[in-house]
C-alpha cells in the first residue's frame, strides 16, 4: 500500500511536545512532518544518529527505512522513490556526499524531489570523522558537473534542524530540485530543548501532480496546471502517464535530445530558471543589531553562535557591529550583500573552512566595503573571542 | 483487446511513436530481447500502467525509452538501486530492469549484489555482450579469456563473470540464463521470473557485432549469430554428458555457456518482510497498555 501521512500516527512515534533532543534527530522529525515516507542511507559519523532514529520511527509510521550498500545506491533509492510518489530523505557526511554528487546533478536534471541532509564534518578525505566543520558548502553549490542551482539551508540549533528540514522538503517538492540541509557535526550532536510545531502551525508543499488529459500531458516543460510557472508537473509513476526520465538532455516530451545546443541551453535554462527567477523569494535571513551597524559578521551554520556572541562582547565594547545570518545559504541572497556592504564599511566572514561562502560575499560586495575571512578548521568551533578580535583588525 | 499474433502487432501495442528509429547497429541482439520482454509481458496480460522499466547507461540501457509506460533511464550502474526505490514508494508497481554486463557487472556490481541478497522485488534482464558497446568496445568484465577488445588489444587474461552464479549464491529467488538465438524457452522464463516474488535475474547472451564480433573474428552477422548456438548447452544436458559422456564430449563443454534455470526458489521478497515489520509494529502500539483500562 502506498504511504499516506497521518498526523496522528506521527505524533504518537514522535512523543512529547517539547523535548531534549540531539540535532541529528530532529533531522528525523523534521522528515517524518513534512510528510516523508522515505529514508535509504549508509551509516556514517556524525550522521549516522539521523538513519538510527529513520530505523527505528519509520517503520513505526508505515514509512520505509532501508540501509542501502553505500551512499551512491542511497541517493539513487530517494530518487527512485520519489517517482513512486514519495516524499524521501538521506543523511550522510562529507565522503558519503562526496559519493552522492552524481546522482545529485541526475536529480537537478530529472527535476526530482528529496532532500539531503548533510552533517557536515571535516575534509578532504576522512579527515576528521568525529568533528564538525562547514567544508561541504561550494560542494553542495558547484559539486556535480554541470549547471546546477542549489537549495541549501544551514541550521544553527537543533530546533533548526527540525524546522529546516521541512522547510528542505518544502522547497525541494516546490521547485522540483533536490536541497540539502547543510548542518554539521556541532549541531547534530548538540542536545537542545524543542518544540514540536502543532499541525495547524505546519506549512506543507507537495509537488503539483499532473492531472491533465494524458494525451496533451507534457512532463518537461512549464506547468500545465499553473500559468507562467517553470516548474513541470509531476508525472508520479503507474498513474498512466508513461513518462519517459532520463538523465540525457532531453526535449519537452522527456526523450533523449543530445546532439543539439539549443535542446541542451533550453533545458537547463528553464530548471535553472526556476530557482533564480524566484531569487526575491527565496531569502531566509536574520539580521541582528544592523540598523546602525558599521561592521557586520555574515555567518551561517553552527558559526553563528560564536559570531553572535562576539558580536554582544563588541556592542559591550562600543563597536557598531551586527549579525547577517544566512538561514537558506543557496540560492545566495545577493541583493541583501549588496545592501550591507553599502552600509557598513567591513564584512567580517567566520566560518569551519579556509573560506567559502566569503567568496560570494566578497563578489556581491563588489567592493563597497572590506570583506574579511575568518576562517578556522581542524574540528573546533571558533570561540567567540576569536571573532571579535577581528573588529579590533587583529 | 484482440488476441495479438505478429510482431508488427506487439511493437503497435507495446511501443511509443517517435522512437524510430532505435540507436542498435544491424545484428544487434538488445532488440530480440525487448521482444521476449514484450511477449512475455503479453502473455501475462499485465497492466503497462503499473508496470515500471528503469535502466543505467549502454546500449542495452537504451531498452525502456523504446517501450509505452513509465521509464527511469538513470546513471551507470544505478538502476537497482534506484528502482528499489521506486518499488518502496509504491508496492504495487512491476519492476523491470534493462542493463547491461558493464552496466550490471561491471560498475553496478555491489548493488546487484545487495539487491540479489535482499531479495527486492523486481526482475533484472542483463543483457551480456561480453563488452562496452555504446562506449566502442572496451573490456567488460564478462568477456571470456583471450577476448580482444580496444582496452585489452592484447587478449583479456581476466577472469570472466559468472553473474548467475553468484546471484544463486546470494539466494535470488530466481536465476536463468538464455540466449537470443532460441525463443520459445526464455519467454517461458521470462514469465516466470516476472511473476516471481523477490528478486529475478535473467541473463541473455547477445550479440555485439559492431564492437565485439568484428574484432574477435567472429564473422559476418550471420555467422556471430551463429557462433551462439554453437557455444551454448541447456543445463540438463550438460549434466547428462558430465555423468555419462565420453572424454572428448566433456572436453567440447567446458568453453560453452550453460543456459536455463539455475535457481527457482520461493523465498518471501524484502517488501513483504518490510510490511510484516510495520504490521507487528502497529499491533504492537494498538495493544492495551499497562495500567491504562
Ligand atoms: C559513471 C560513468 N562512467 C562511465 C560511463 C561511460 N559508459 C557509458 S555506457 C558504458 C558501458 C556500457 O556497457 P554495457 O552495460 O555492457 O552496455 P552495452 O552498451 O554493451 O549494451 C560506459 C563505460 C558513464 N556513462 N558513466
Ligand atoms: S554497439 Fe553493439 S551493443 Fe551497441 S547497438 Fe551496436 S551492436 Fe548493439
Ligand atoms: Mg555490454
Amino acid at each position: 500500500m502506498k504511504y499516506q501521512r497521518d498526523p496522528k500516527r506521527i505524533r504518537d512515534a514522535l512523543g512529547k511536545k517539547v523535548q531534549f533532543l540531539l540535532g541529528d534527530m530532529a533531522c528525523v522529525y523534521g522528515g517524518m512532518l513534512a510528510g516523508c515516507s522515505f529514508f535509504a542511507g549508509y551509516p556514517i559519523t556524525p550522521a549516522s544518529e539521523v538513519a538510527e532514529g529513520a530505523a527505528r520511527l519509520f517503520p513505526r509510521i508505515g514509512a520505509t527505512y532501508i540501509q542501502m550498500e553505500d551512499e551512491i545506491g542511497s541517493i539513487a533509492a530517494l530518487i527512485g522513490a520519489a517517482w513512486g510518489g514519495a516524499k524521501s530523505m538521506t543523511a550522510t557526511s562529507g565522503p558519503g556526499f562526496s559519493l552522492m554528487m552524481e546522482n545529485y546533478g541526475y536529480a537537478v536534471m530529472t527535476e526530482t524531489p528529496c532532500v539531503i541532509v548533510n552533517v557536515q564534518r571535516t575534509g578532504p578525505s576522512t579527515g576528521q570523522p568525529t568533528l564538525g566543520a562547514q567544508g561541504d558548502m561550494m560542494q553542495c553549490r558547484w559539486g556535480t558537473h554541470g549547471d546546477i542551482e542549489a537549495l541549501a539551508l544551514a541550521p544553527s540549533t537543533v530546533q533548526e534542524c527540525l524546522d529546516f528540514t521541512i522547510e528542505a522538503f518544502n522547497l525541494s517538492e516546490k521547485y522540483r530540485n533536490p536541497a540539502c540541509v547543510m548542518t554539521d557535526g556541532e549541531v547534530g550532536h548538540l542536545r537542545e530543548r524543542i518544540i514540536i510545531p502543532e499541525e495547524q502551525d505546519l506549512e506543507i508543499i507537495d509537488r503539483v501532480p499532473a492531472i491533465i488529459d494524458k494525451k496533451k500531458f507534457i512532463p518537461f516543460m512549464n506547468s500545465q496546471t499553473i500559468k507562467n510557472c517553470k516548474i513541470p508537473d509531476f508525472p508520479t509513476f503507474g498513474t498512466g502517464y508513461h513518462t519517459y526520465v532520463t538523465g540525457l538532455t532531453h526535449n519537452e516530451k522527456g526523450f533523449p535530445a543530445t546532439d543539439k545546443q539549443p535542446d541542451h541551453e533550453r533545458l537547463v535554462k528553464r530548471i535553472t530558471e526556476k530557482i533564480t527567477n524566484d531569487a526575491s523569494k527565496l531569502v531566509m535571513v536574520e539580521k541582528l543589531n544592523l540598523d546602525d551597524a558599521d561592521i557586520a559578521f555574515v555567518t551561517y551554520g553552527a558559526t553563528a553562535r560564536p559570531a553572535e556572541s562576539a558580536m554582544e562582547i563588541g556592542r559591550k565594547n562600543r563597536y557598531k557591529v551586527g549579525v547577517l545570518r544566512l538561514k537558506l545559504v543557496w540560492p545566495f541572497p545577493e541583493k541583501e550583500i549588496v545592501k550591507l556592504a553599502k552600509q557598513v564599511d567591513k564584512i567580517i566572514v567566520p566560518e569551519m573552512n579556509l573560506g567559502q561562502i566569503v567568496h560570494p560575499v566578497r563578489e556581491y560586495a563588489g567592493g563597497n566595503c572590506e570583506v574579511i575571512s575568518a576562517p578556522k578548521i581542524g574540528g573546533e568551533m571558533h570561540h567567540p573571542a576569536e571573532i571579535y578580535k577581528y573588529l579590533e583588525g587583529k | 483487446m484482440e488476441q495479438i499474433t505478429t510482431a508488427d502487432e506487439l511493437n503497435k501495442k507495446y511501443l511509443r511513436d517517435g522512437m524510430w528509429p532505435t540507436i542498435f547497429c544491424n545484428g544487434c541482439g538488445h532488440g530480440v530481447v525487448l521482444e521476449y520482454t514484450l511477449w512475455a509481458l503479453e502473455e501475462l496480460g499485465w497492466d503497462m500502467d503499473k508496470t515500471v522499466f528503469a535502466s543505467g547507461i549502454g546500449c542495452s540501457s537504451r531498452l525502456p525509452g523504446y517501450i509505452n509506460a513509465d521509464g527511469l533511464h538513470t546513471t551507470h550502474g544505478r538502476a537497482i538501486a534506484f528502482a528499489t526505490g521506486i518499488k518502496a514508494a509504491d508496492p504495487d508497481l512491476n519492476i523491470i530492469i534493462f542493463t547491461g554486463d558493464g552496466d550490471c557487472a561491471g560498475i553496478g556490481g555491489n548493488h546487484f549484489i545487495h539487491a540479489a541478497r535482499r531479495n527486492i522485488d523486481m526482475t533484472v534482464i542483463m543483457i551480456n555482450n561480453f563488452i562496452y558497446g555504446m562506449t566502442g568496445g572496451q573490456l567488460a568484465p564478462t568477456a571470456p579469456l583471450g577476448s580482444i577488445a580496444t582496452t585489452a588489444p592484447y587478449g583479456n587474461i581476466e577472469n570472466p563473470f559468472d553473474i548467475c552464479n553468484l546471484a544463486c549464491a546470494l539466494g535470488a529467488n530466481y536465476v536463468a540464463r538464455w540466449c537470443v538465438t532460441h525463443p520459445y524457452q526464455p519467454i517461458k522464463s521470462i514469465k516466470e521470473g516476472l511473476q516471481k516474488k523477490g528478486f529475478s535475474l535473467l541473463e541473455f547472451l547477445a550479440p555485439c557485432p559492431t564492437a565485439y564480433g568484428r574484432r574477435n573474428k567472429l564473422g559476418d552477422i550471420k555467422k556471430h549469430w551463429e557462433w551462439y548456438d554453437n557455444n551454448t548447452i541447456l543445463i540438463e544436458d550438460y549434466k547428462k554428458i558430465m555423468q555419462y559422456g565420453t572424454e572428448e564430449e566433456k572436453k567440447e563443454l567446458k568453453h560453452k555457456f550453460q543456459i536455463g534455470v539455475f535457481q527457482d526458489l520461493q523465498k518471501p521478497g524484502f517488501f513483504e518482510l518490510y510490511g510484516n515489520l510495520v504490521n507487528r509494529l502497529q499491533i504492537k502500539e494498538n495493544e492495551p497498555k499497562e495500567g491504562k483500562k
